[in-house]
């Protein structure tokens, strides 16, 4: 039995694929740059001859629409950043200008605020499928790991990306998140100094933010979508039932359940790609707003450092973590859960004790546990966008402690817990 | 020793020093790139200190001004106001503003230097946001003595900017630097007794 961490060693069969379909000219320049640059090697070992396991579901397609969303985010931003104007004079008008006289600039802009949204829809159903089939488990400790990082520059880019609209929520947003940081015993106020680089939220900070968002992160989070497919692709995909497809080989080496990735999950993430842009499409033109949700009423009115909007909400991906900062009847107290609330995510593999990776196998503890952390995942992310009563205080305290229950008892329960025997391979 | 030994500690000495020597020198042209986030010379004098006629403001008013791109409080309180303040101080966090940031001049019961008037950084020391004024005794509940209220999470404040115990807020509203150029022009943003703020 070979090593699953042994790394997959790919010879090309046949170094002229595509004998037929191109003329000699063309098989000859192809030749020319395969024998000075590994062209033929990358496509076999990640795409071509990468065995993923033949029993993926459709929880498998979110990591595929992740990157088409953030293709998206890119092309759309750099043609954002064509006529938007980071300075607090300007950009209110820019973006104004970018809605009204710029051609089609509407559709870029709707695409890139409806994609931010998609992004953090299709991520939290891919971070959810990790934990249906424990798929941060050994050896994808690290694919975890990186995709949390990933996770990080995800809130990080929207976080600074809406400040850039310069509108009363922006500001406010930008002004409430920051002013966390002032939390922070002793160094607290200077370093709010130095990250908005004033005495507030100014032009500064959004000259600043737009730095970040547009070069900055993007290029952080495109290095670690890369390390992340490189991680997955050295350890080898997890499936929902959890079994190890590297343990049974036939004699080429090849996972006895495993299918190439091309063309069998290529087409099969294809025609997800459609499904998933008929209902893009349809937001980005029928509903670009969706409700305040997407875009909040309170962005449409220019910045105003003198007044607060009446009711100050983040977007809703940022809500869940939101309501467990205002559970807290404590400033620092209330930071401190809620960078927990992210934080404790990264330690997911070494809480999970299970014998078995897949909830098919998983007894009826862990899947109690994983039901009331999602009733309580969603329930904080409405009352997040809602404003606090003495009542709705009361459940998201109940919610947070659950949130926080899960991860802090999964030791405990993830062992104790009754599980089904696992099959050798799949069947 | 021979020419193609390796002498392992003195490879391991110069590995030792040459990181070290290049850590020290990759922190020291780190902190150009940090520094330059801190608010540039424009951004000081921009903050410059503000002039505010009091003699405009009525009894029981409120104005807001602007310094540092902050909103600055000026409240005409009325003598009512003035001597509710020692009624609630057993519901206030830090009644004497020992935590709280102000001149000292300021730290005092009406937390400012005449008693009418007080002047404040309108800033909700929780999360950021500006605080609503107050002022009518019941506005909030039947035993508010009238105050300020923050929208976004809550946290009340009394008439001098105290802040109610069981809210998120820590610490009471800051007090800018401040002095009188006359009997009711003040300069906001910069005090007589140099050091004197905090």
């Amino acid at each position: 039995m070979k090593s699953i961490l042994e790394k997959n060693s790919f010879q090309p069969k046949d170094p002229k694929p595509c004998q037929n379909l191109m003329g000699t000219y063309l098989e000859a320049s192809f030749n020319w740059v395969n024998d000075r640059f590994p062209v033929l090697d990358m496509w076999n070992q990640h795409i071509a001859k990468y065995y993923a396991p033949k029993n993926f579901n459709i929880w498998y397609i979110f990591g595929s629409l992740a990157l088409l969303i953030l293709v998206n985010q890119l092309i759309t931003g750099i043609w954002l950043t064509m006529n938007y104007q980071p300075s607090a004079e300007s950009a209110f008008a820019s973006v104004e200008y970018i809605m009204r006289d710029v051609p089609y600039g509407w559709l870029l802009r709707y695409m890139h605020s409806t994609g931010a949204s998609f992004f953090f829809i299709v991520v939290y159903l891919h971070m959810f499928r990790g934990l249906l089939y424990g798929s941060y488990r050994k050896p994808r400790e690290l694919v975890w790991l990186i995709g949390m990082m990933i996770f990080l520059c995800l809130m990080a880019e929207a976080f600074l990306g809406y400040l850039l609209p310069w509108g009363n929520m922006s500001f406010w947003g930008a002004q409430v998140i920051t002013s966390l940081f002032g939390a922070i015993p002793w160094v607290g106020d200077m370093l709010l100094e130095w990250m908005r680089g004033d005495y507030t939220i100014s032009s500064v900070t959004l000259n600043r933010f737009f730095a970040l968002h547009v070069i900055a992160v993007p290029l952080m989070f495109v290095g670690l979508v890369v390390f992340h497919i490189l991680a997955l692709h050295e350890v080898g995909s997890n499936n929902p039932d959890g079994v190890e497809i590297k343990d049974k080989l036939n004699e080429a080496g090849v996972p006895l359940d495993g299918i190439p990735f091309h063309p069998y999950y290529t087409v099969k993430d294809l025609m997800w790609v459609a499904v998933f842009l008929i209902i893009f499409c349809a937001v980005v033109f029928f509903a670009p707003e969706m409700g305040g949700y997407f875009l909040e009423a309170a962005n449409f009115e220019p910045a105003d450092a003198l007044k607060t909007p009446e009711h100050i909400a983040p977007v809703w991906y940022m809500t869940p973590y939101y309501a467990i900062l205002r559970a807290i009847p404590n400033k620092l107290g209330g930071v401190i859960a809620m960078f927990s609330a992210i934080a404790v995510f990264f330690f997911l593999p070494w809480l999970d004790r299970s014998p078995v990776k897949s909830i098919r196998y998983k007894g009826i503890l862990y899947k109690i546990a994983l039901g009331l952390f999602v009733i309580c995942f969603v329930l904080l992310g409405y009352l997040g966008t809602k404003q606090p009563t003495p009542m709705s205080t009361i459940i998201t305290q109940v919610a947070s402690v659950v949130y926080f229950g899960f991860f802090v008892l999964m030791p405990w329960y993830s062992r104790i817990d009754k599980t089904k025997p696992v099959p050798e391979r799949i069947s | 020793m021979s020419a193609d030994e390796m002498d392992l500690g003195r490879r391991r000495f110069l590995t030792a020093t040459t990181a070290v020597i290049g850590g020290v020198g990759a922190l020291c042209a780190a902190f150009p790139f940090a520094a330059s986030w801190m608010p540039s010379a424009r951004a000081k004098a921009l903050g410059a200190p503000v002039e505010v006629d009091l003699s405009k403001i009525e009894i029981g008013q409120k104005i807001t001004v602007a310094w540092r791109g902050q909103p600055i409080f000026v409240v005409h309180r009325s003598l009512d106001s003035v001597q509710a303040l020692i009624k609630e101080e057993g519901h206030l966090r830090d009644p004497l503003s020992l935590e709280s940031a102000q001149p000292l001049y300021a730290k005092n019961r009406y937390r400012s230097i005449k008693e009418s008037y007080l002047i404040l950084v309108g800033i909700c020391t929780h999360l950021g946001c500006v605080p609503l004024f107050k002022p009518k005794v019941g506005d909030l509940d039947a035993s508010w003595t009238g105050g300020f209220f923050c929208p976004c999470h809550g946290s009340k404040y009394d008439m001098a900017g105290r802040v109610y115990q069981g809210v998120p807020a820590p610490l009471n509203l800051p007090v800018p630097p401040y002095r009188y150029l006359s009997d009711t022009v003040v300069m906001i943003g910069e005090d007589s007794v140099q050091g004197a703020s905090v």
